[in-house]
């Protein structure tokens, strides 16, 4: 790998690790549900900057987009379900706080 | 090179903005844009189908998705929006800190590794590698569509009334 694409997967891999920070932060320290689907959707974001910066470099841009349209189509259903269970869970209890979250307790 | 560094500084400023504003329609706009922001990075990097679904499925769907949930709570008063916007500037005031030191000691870090490439393929495309070299992440993708489906089924079906 010569300097330059060192050089790139390094600044692109940088701003991947902060994204990913902010993610974990969002969900760590969020107590609504939909904010920590936010936060679930930046570390995924973060992986998809990865993964195109790594099609990229080695030169396998097609292998990169095609595993990118497979990740895109895994998170639209896995946001899809959450926000049905964020619903549910907002019709029983009334809120999203999931400090009041004590039914799975036990 | 200069125009993607400033590429990713906005998207890096528009992640920090998601996680930190206090209201929930402003993090979702906020993911939007992360998205519209990545799209763009896609399109500078060679992978413009890749960028085209980011944008319509994760810039387009996935915001409508969360707008409409957040459109189904109840808003809040103006002294319960007080309150948790006091309580959110005291949970991530530390975030933009964390960040930027994070950011400046992984850039002084020196980098020590040497990756091996794989030698570039030809001009190949993603239609071709999708159908024939990945047949089965698109199999995959099928299957987690069809449980996807079952799921919010299962989930917003009618209860039958007891007795």
């Amino acid at each position: 790998m010569d300097s330059a694409s060192l050089y790139l997967f390094w600044t692109f891999g940088v701003f991947a690790v902060l994204i990913f920070i902010a993610g974990c932060y969002c969900i760590l320290l969020s107590y609504n549900l939909i904010r920590v689907l936010i936060g679930v959707e930046l570390l995924i974001k973060a992986v998809t900057l990865l993964l195109i910066v790594a099609g990229h470099l080695s030169g396998h841009p097609a292998l990169a987009q095609a595993l990118v349209i497979t990740l895109i189509v895994i998170e639209a259903v896995f946001i899809t379900v959450a926000v049905g269970v964020v619903q549910g869970i907002h019709r029983i209890n009334g809120s999203l706080n999931t400090r009041l979250l004590k039914e799975l307790k036990g | 090179m200069q125009l993607n560094i400033f590429i990713l500084i906005c998207l890096l400023a528009a992640s920090v903005w998601t996680v930190m504003t206090r209201s929930l329609l402003r993090s979702a706009i906020g993911l939007a844009l992360v998205s519209a922001i990545l799209t763009i990075l896609m399109f500078n990097l060679n992978s413009p189908i890749a960028g085209v679904f980011e944008l319509s499925v994760c810039a387009g769907l996935i915001s409508v998705l969360f707008i409409s949930t957040i459109s189904l709570m109840e808003a809040l008063t103006m002294k319960e929006v007080i309150d948790r916007m006091k309580e959110r500037l005291r949970r991530f005031w530390l975030l933009p800190f964390i960040v930027i030191s994070a950011g400046i000691m992984l850039s002084l870090f020196s980098l020590k590794f040497n990756l091996s490439l794989p030698l570039p393929e030809e001009q190949m495309d993603v239609r071709f590698v999708l159908w024939h070299a990945r047949q089965l992440d698109v199999f995959a993708q099928v299957v987690i569509l069809l449980a996807g489906v079952f799921g919010v089924v299962v989930l917003f079906a009618e209860r039958k009334k007891e007795g």
